[in-house]
């Protein structure tokens, strides 16, 4: 947004400060995001910059609180570190066993999610949908309804038909509500496809089944895994399902972290935050290069 | 749609009537063809709505129905083999016969003592005494202590009850239990809106110091309302920006949105604590600088204050995205025209761009505020005892006070106000049009 040469001066000055206040409005969307990465290396239990950190003094950093992540929980965490104390960190650390479960949850969850929601979109893209805007309705509300109620919802179904305290039952309540980012990439990435490529496959031969893996799968595959890498975050940081549905010793990352800051804040916390924020610093990036592929594959160009 | 059923009618056969080479006529080819492809992608749809149906939408619906039924008073279930039991027969069929109002005579305490025998048999006093506890505070004690003496009492049964303890006199005990004599019920929702029934079953509201939820829904409007607002402060400017940039630029910008978006909730709410409590970064450099005494370090986290800041910082991505998404295509030779036609630059913007970004400013308000209603995770953690919203004393009411029916009623009352706003959003954007990124 250039200013142009005409600008009065008061409009000049009014151009600057309005950068400086989206500068300001950028820093506050930010900075809390990169400050708990710098503050996880303290050396000392605290949650501010000591002096030493501020002088960039070398003992005022550590890796003590990335240490405890693999410590904690641990039968033996003070032998020496050899192929013993790697596995014994790999079964009983407890934050190791919070991530395995994590990422269990979540794989299933992002593969029930994905299919189901991948061929509903496909269904409702079709002009010829009976009642599409009210299934879509249904089928969005999810991520609309406070998590509270889902959960309360959940919590009585549950129990009752026997699901409570399973990983089927985290996995079902997960996937559902990853449904709703699976529907609307995968039917973003359907806006504007063109049915006539699939009109030709059967003219050439294909069978409905050929079309779909040859044709509409590898133009929509982008938004596929996209919606995907959706459902899986919404599973890997969903923590009120799993306080009402889980086990006890049913332990994920966000419900270590929720024990962890409604109990003793510690910094080992931000370690993990620190992690977290790498994975999605990844995630982030994955998703934005397929959107691109996608937008590539179908023709809209970024001037 | 592969399909060849409809050929070209040959003209010359049926010149009046189109039919298809296999002879059916033409338009009821036609429907059948359509009915089939109708068909086809509802059956893509059915798995994930029928998962839906069972996973979400039951489970809702089921708890509905807990709150406007809660059988405590009128069955008993048993928790090893789950056999299920009628209780208080004999005083319900005393209240079936009784008007309302009636003054509990001799026949009411003999029923209400042959029930008690029953309820000792099946160590059930204390849940009966827990559902009339929800509506007449502090009367578990006198369910479970009676329950003790029943086999002991001896006619006559009015006064052997009071003697156990004259409260049963109270008319307003025997009115709860009459109420709570039939499973269905309104009372959780009246209780939700700080209502209940006196002793002649009229609705009046509940002493002043009990009026709780009221007093929750208004503030979880009013904080809503206040994020809402503050959010379209702080995304309207950037959102122009990004629209506004040319897109290398603004794509390296739009990082600064879509990584918070991206960040697990649970470590933006952390590094708010890390930020703003009192031995905090900011409280730090506000003391380092000068211009915060040591002691007097500022309470910005554990209240209302930090509940606002977090969730703003959390929700403004919700307001940025659509806004953008309105800004981006908005020619900007309307403003140009506006302003070599004479106008300020000021006049400009409030006549001719403002009012093009409308519909991007209630997709992103509405999106903020359906999501802030009902926003748990956050006021929990850091929303100390006057930043709790309607969601944490669902939870409250789930977890500690175990009255789970009067949880169930204000969901309810929470899910039909986000419905409604949802419908609002549907009609006025459409979810077709919920972007993410």
């Amino acid at each position: 947004m250039a200013l142009p040469k005409h600008a009065s001066p008061l409009e000049k000055i009014w151009h600057y400060c309005y950068l400086v206040i989206c500068g300001l409005i950028f820093l506050f969307l930010i900075a809390p995001i990169l400050i708990v990465i710098p503050l996880s290396f303290n050396a000392e239990p605290y949650f501010t910059f000591t002096e030493k950190m501020l002088s960039f003094d070398p003992t005022g950093y550590s890796m003590r609180w990335y240490d405890l992540l693999l410590t904690f929980g641990m039968q033996a965490p003070d032998v020496p570190r050899d192929g013993s104390w790697w596995s014994d960190a790999w079964q009983n650390a407890a934050w190791v066993q919070a991530a395995k479960n994590s990422v269990i949850i979540g794989f299933f969850s992002t593969i029930l999610a994905t299919v189901l929601g991948t061929l509903a979109a496909l269904g409702l893209s079709r002009p010829e949908m009976p009642y599409r805007r009210a299934i879509m309705a249904i089928l969005i509300s999810p991520m609309i309804v406070p998590i509270i109620i889902v959960a309360t919802g959940m919590f009585f179904f549950y129990s009752q038909v026997g699901l409570a305290n399973t990983y089927i039952g985290i996995i079902m309540a997960h996937a559902t509500l990853g449904i709703p980012f699976v529907i609307i990439t995968v039917t973003a990435t359907l806006v504007g496809f063109d049915h006539s490529l699939t009109r030709a496959a059967a003219n050439l031969g294909a069978t409905p089944t050929t079309t779909f893996f040859k044709i509409i799968m590898p133009l929509i595959l982008p938004g596929v895994i996209s919606g995907a890498l959706f459902a899986f975050v919404t599973s890997f940081d969903e923590v009120v399902v799993v306080l009402f549905v889980a086990d006890f010793d049913q332990q994920t990352i966000p419900r270590q972290m929720w024990n962890g800051i409604r109990e003793q804040i510690s910094p080992a916390i931000l370690s993990v935050a620190t992690i977290l924020v790498i994975v999605s610093i990844a995630l982030l990036t994955t998703v934005e290069l397929l959107r691109r592929r996608s937008d590539r594959l179908r023709g809209i160009s970024q001037s | 749609m592969a399909d060849a059923t409809m050929g070209s009618a040959p003209v010359s056969d049926a010149p009046e009537r189109l039919t298809t080479v296999d002879g059916k006529p033409l338009k009821a080819a036609l429907m059948a063809a359509e009915a089939k492809a109708r068909r086809r992608a509802f059956f893509l749809v059915l798995p994930l709505l029928a998962f839906v149906l069972v996973t979400f939408v039951a489970p809702i619906g089921q708890m509905l129905h807990r709150s406007v039924h809660n059988p405590g008073f009128t069955e008993h279930t048993d928790l090893s083999d789950g056999t299920q039991t009628e209780i208080m027969v004999n005083l319900r069929a005393w209240f079936d016969a009784n008007p309302p109002g009636t003054e509990p005579d001799e026949a009411a305490y003999a029923a209400l003592t042959a029930d008690f025998v029953v309820l000792r048999e099946l160590r059930a006093q204390g849940a009966v005494g827990t559902r009339i506890n929800y509506e007449a505070p502090g009367t578990r004690s006198l369910f479970t202590k009676t329950a003790r003496r029943a086999e002991r009492l001896e006619a006559p049964f009015k006064e052997a009850i009071l003697d156990v303890d004259e409260d049963w006199a109270d008319p307003k005990l025997w009115q709860v239990m009459r109420d709570a004599s039939s499973a269905y019920t309104i009372n959780f929702y009246l209780a939700a809106v700080d209502l209940e029934k006196n002793e002649t079953g009229e609705i009046v509201s509940v002493n002043e110091n009990r009026q709780v939820y009221v007093l929750l829904f208004q503030r979880t409007l009013i904080l809503s309302l206040l994020i809402t607002f503050l959010t379209f402060m702080l995304g309207f400017p950037i959102a122009h920006l990004l629209a506004t940039l040319p897109l290398k630029y603004s794509n390296i910008l739009m990082i600064f949105v879509l990584l918070p978006f991206w960040t697990s909730l649970l470590v933006r709410t952390t590094s708010w604590i890390v930020l703003l409590q009192s031995q905090g970064v900011v409280n730090d450099t506000l003391v380092a600088s000068g211009l915060v005494a040591d002691e007097s370090r500022i309470q910005m986290i554990y209240n209302q204050t930090g509940t606002i800041v977090a969730m703003t910082h959390i929700l403004l991505p919700f307001m940025v995205l659509p806004l953008y998404s309105v800004m981006r295509p908005i020619n900007p030779s309307y403003v140009r025209a506006a302003r070599s036609l004479g106008a300020t630059s000021w006049t400009a913007f409030r006549r001719i761009y403002f009012p093009q970004t409308v519909p991007g400013i209630g997709a992103g308000a509405l999106l903020v505020f359906i999501l802030a209603v009902g926003y748990y995770i956050t006021p929990a953690l850091v929303g100390g005892s006057d930043g709790q919203l309607i969601s944490n004393l669902i939870a409250f009411h789930m977890t500690r006070s175990l009255n789970w029916s009067l949880a169930a009623a204000l969901a309810a009352l929470l899910l039909f106000g986000v419905l409604i706003l949802y419908w609002l959003y549907d009609r006025l954007v459409g979810i077709d049009n919920l972007k993410l990124g």
